[in-house]
């Protein structure tokens, strides 16, 4: 088992195109981290360079204390669970399983012994003599998981693994994989686009978009101190709400009214003009319902859609942005692989709210959570950098 | 009465094709198995020997040839040894044209399409002044080598089909695991293209026992005479007056090895052995 460092990795292909930009990232022995982003964010391609299916255009990729850029894949000791599990289909399960330690020599009561555990641990028994082409796709997961387990590797690498299985199965062998990872306790780079995945399952999520890192924080810090606009709007479902803001001393001036915002806050943002304000629907609340806090504030507006959920209720609240940060909205939007939609606030109230459509409703909102976000650069300016995990200096290069 | 047809029509149809494929066949079959003597005069005109029936003598005959037996011999030899060296090159062949990036790519299978197409009698007269000046002529390699040059090319495009098909990540997942590029080719892909393999092979040796052209021009003893050529010059005592019978049992005897070889690598040929590597 050892650590995994990234410095200053760059990956460009034949054309010029940085698929992976400069990206330091320093794995610790055991730890988890995730890479996650948009499509053609260079996470797969990153995960490649690590286990050496990509050649790495400059940086040093170091595994433990090794400097291994120029090992082949089959030298750097790590194993990998594909996309599409690659499994042989011309082996049993248990030859799928052996089959790296068959290629390493090992002897065959070593091997029966070894694979026996595997298969044990991921309940692959009374399957061991089938062929994958008669399995499952969650079985077939699973001796792909095997095939990684069975022998000493110094990291795990998973390219998207679960995302060939149905939702059910996906969840389940999310908590499989975490169980997995923290009873072995190996280091482990999983790449992901699903951000349930990269929530839940990762000590340190790394975020990504063409080929930069964008931040390489804990999933909380990343939720609750996103370093830029992509960030805060990647992470968090429904996204954080953008709107177009003014400060002038404490107070913001959104679309809808004005709100006050603390002091610390409103000296990092100070004589900056118009700015971005993101806000987390959750930070909202029916007024009628809301429990009334000091630094809270409330506004009317016209409720155009209400979704009901039963635990919660999302309120939809159409509103006009001026043109600069309406640009800079839709390219976001764009980074996202989303439609650009209109302008619109979503908000998250509880169940009981009785808010209805087409009516104006008050609704309190939790200012002091806000973030202001510089609409030229997307930079966050009251981010906390104390509980903001690594954010690089070259993260808005673009 | 038109579902009659309908129901009829299916076997009807089929069983018209079977006729006319295996007529050929079976009336040599059939003459084979007729005395000799009752071929020549015509006194047993009828499918089934009757009256005429010689039981296994004509065989017996044929096999008792020595330069029949010979014939046999030199076409399992050069059959054999032409399919065996032409599969090994072309599978080689086959996977760098399907795997890597090179200059020239193109050109490779333009020119083995080009050979492929490439008229066979065009090059006997040649290759017969050839040969004999390089020593080859009448000898095994002499027709082995012909017959590699033009199965070669089916076969590199066959494979390569094949090849193409296999996933990306087998190779690399084998890589991972700690193979080296010999490695996964040998555990990983050609087990995989294993039905493309028989194939080739399989057209190959077809090729190569079937081939007459090569083997009454390059040939001229039972040194290497294969059996379409060494068939061609079963004559009997009477020049005029050929054994028509021991022909046909001669023909059957060498059909036997094609039919043995269609059984055995018709099993290997089981199409789809890729499904269950990928989700998909």
């Amino acid at each position: 088992m050892a650590g995994i460092q990234l410095k200053n990795l760059v990956k460009k292909y034949g054309d010029g195109f940085p698929a992976v930009n400069d990206v330091s990232i320093d794995i610790a022995d055991g730890e988890f981290v995730i890479l996650v982003g948009p499509s053609g964010c260079g996470k797969s391609t990153l995960l490649r360079m690590i286990v050496g299916l990509e050649d790495i255009t400059s940086g040093d990729l170091m595994i433990g204390d090794k400097r291994v850029n120029d090992l082949a894949p089959r030298e750097r000791n790590l194993a990998m669970v594909f996309q599409n599990y690659a499994l042989y289909p011309h082996l049993t399960v248990y030859e799928n399983i052996a089959f790296p330690l068959r290629l390493a020599k090992t002897s065959n009561e070593e091997i029966d012994r070894l694979v026996r555990d595997a298969s044990k641990t991921l309940e692959l028994d009374e399957h061991l003599d089938r062929k994958p082409g008669n399995l499952s796709g969650g079985q077939r997961q699973r001796v792909a998981m095997g095939r990684a387990i069975v022998r000493q590797a110094d990291a795990f690498l998973f390219d998207e693994p679960l995302s060939n299985l149905d939702a059910k199965l996906r969840g389940q062998m999310r908590t499989e994989i975490a169980r997995l990872q923290k009873r072995l306790g190996i280091t482990t780079v999983y790449v992901t686009h699903d951000q349930t995945e990269a929530m839940t399952l990762g000590d340190r999520v790394a975020v990504l978009k063409r080929g930069l890192l964008q931040q390489l924080a804990s999933p909380r810090e990343l939720y609750e101190n996103p370093g830029n606009l992509f960030v805060a709007g990647f992470i968090g479902s429904p996204p954080m709400n953008f709107l177009p803001a003014e400060v002038d001393g404490t107070s913001v001036k959104l679309p809808f009214g004005s709100v006050e915002i603390p002091a610390d806050k409103a000296e990092k943002v100070a004589g900056k003009g118009l700015l971005i304000a993101g806000i987390r629907p959750e930070h909202f609340e029916d007024a009628a319902i809301a429990e009334q806090q000091g630094s809270a504030s409330t506004f009317k507006a016209t409720v155009e859609v209400v979704e009901w959920l039963g635990n919660e209720t999302y309120a939809y609240i159409p509103f006009e942005a001026p043109p600069e940060v309406e640009a800079q909205l839709r390219q976001l939007e764009k980074d996202l692989d989303g439609e650009a939609l209109r302008t619109q606030l979503v908000v998250s109230l509880d169940g009981s709210s009785r808010i209805k459509e087409s009516e104006e409703a008050e609704i309190w909102v939790d200012a002091a959570k806000m973030h202001l976000f510089d609409p030229a650069t997307g930079e966050n300016l009251t981010v906390d950098l104390a509980h903001a995990g690594e954010i690089p200096a070259n993260a808005l290069v673009s | 009465m038109s579902r009659m047809l309908k129901k009829l029509g299916m076997p009807l149809g089929v069983l018209l094709i079977l006729v006319w494929c295996l007529l050929p066949v079976a009336w040599i079959v059939s003459l084979s198995f007729k005395d000799a003597a009752a071929v020549t005069n015509g006194t047993s005109p009828g499918f089934f020997p009757t009256d005429a029936f010689a039981g296994w003598d004509n065989y017996r005959a044929a096999w008792d040839n020595e330069q029949f037996r010979r014939a046999i011999l030199n076409s399992l030899g050069i059959s054999l040894i032409s399919t065996f060296l032409s599969v090994v090159l072309a599978t080689l062949a086959a996977y760098a044209i399907a795997r890597l990036e090179f200059r020239g790519k193109k050109l490779v299978l333009s020119i083995a399409l080009a050979i492929a197409m490439f008229p066979v009698v065009a090059l006997v007269s040649p290759l017969f002044d050839l040969w004999r000046t390089l020593g080859l002529y009448d000898t095994w390699p002499g027709l082995i080598l012909p017959y590699m040059s033009f199965t070669l090319p089916l076969a590199i495009w066959t494979l390569s089909a094949f090849f193409r098909e296999i996933p990306w990540e087998m190779e690399q997942a084998a890589q991972v695991d700690g193979a080296t590029s010999w490695q996964a080719f040998r555990k990983v892909i050609v087990p995989l293209a294993a039905p493309g393999v028989f194939t080739a092979a399989i057209l190959t040796f077809f090729f190569a026992w079937n081939d007459f052209v090569f083997g009454i021009t390059l040939t001229s003893t039972e040194n290497a005479r294969p059996i379409p050529a060494a068939l061609s010059f079963f004559v009997g005592s009477d020049p005029f007056n050929r054994p028509a019978s021991l022909l046909a049992a001669g023909a059957v005897i060498a059909t036997v090895p094609i039919v043995l070889i269609v059984l055995v690598f018709q099993r290997k040929i089981v199409a789809g052995l890729t499904s269950g590597a990928v989700k998909g």
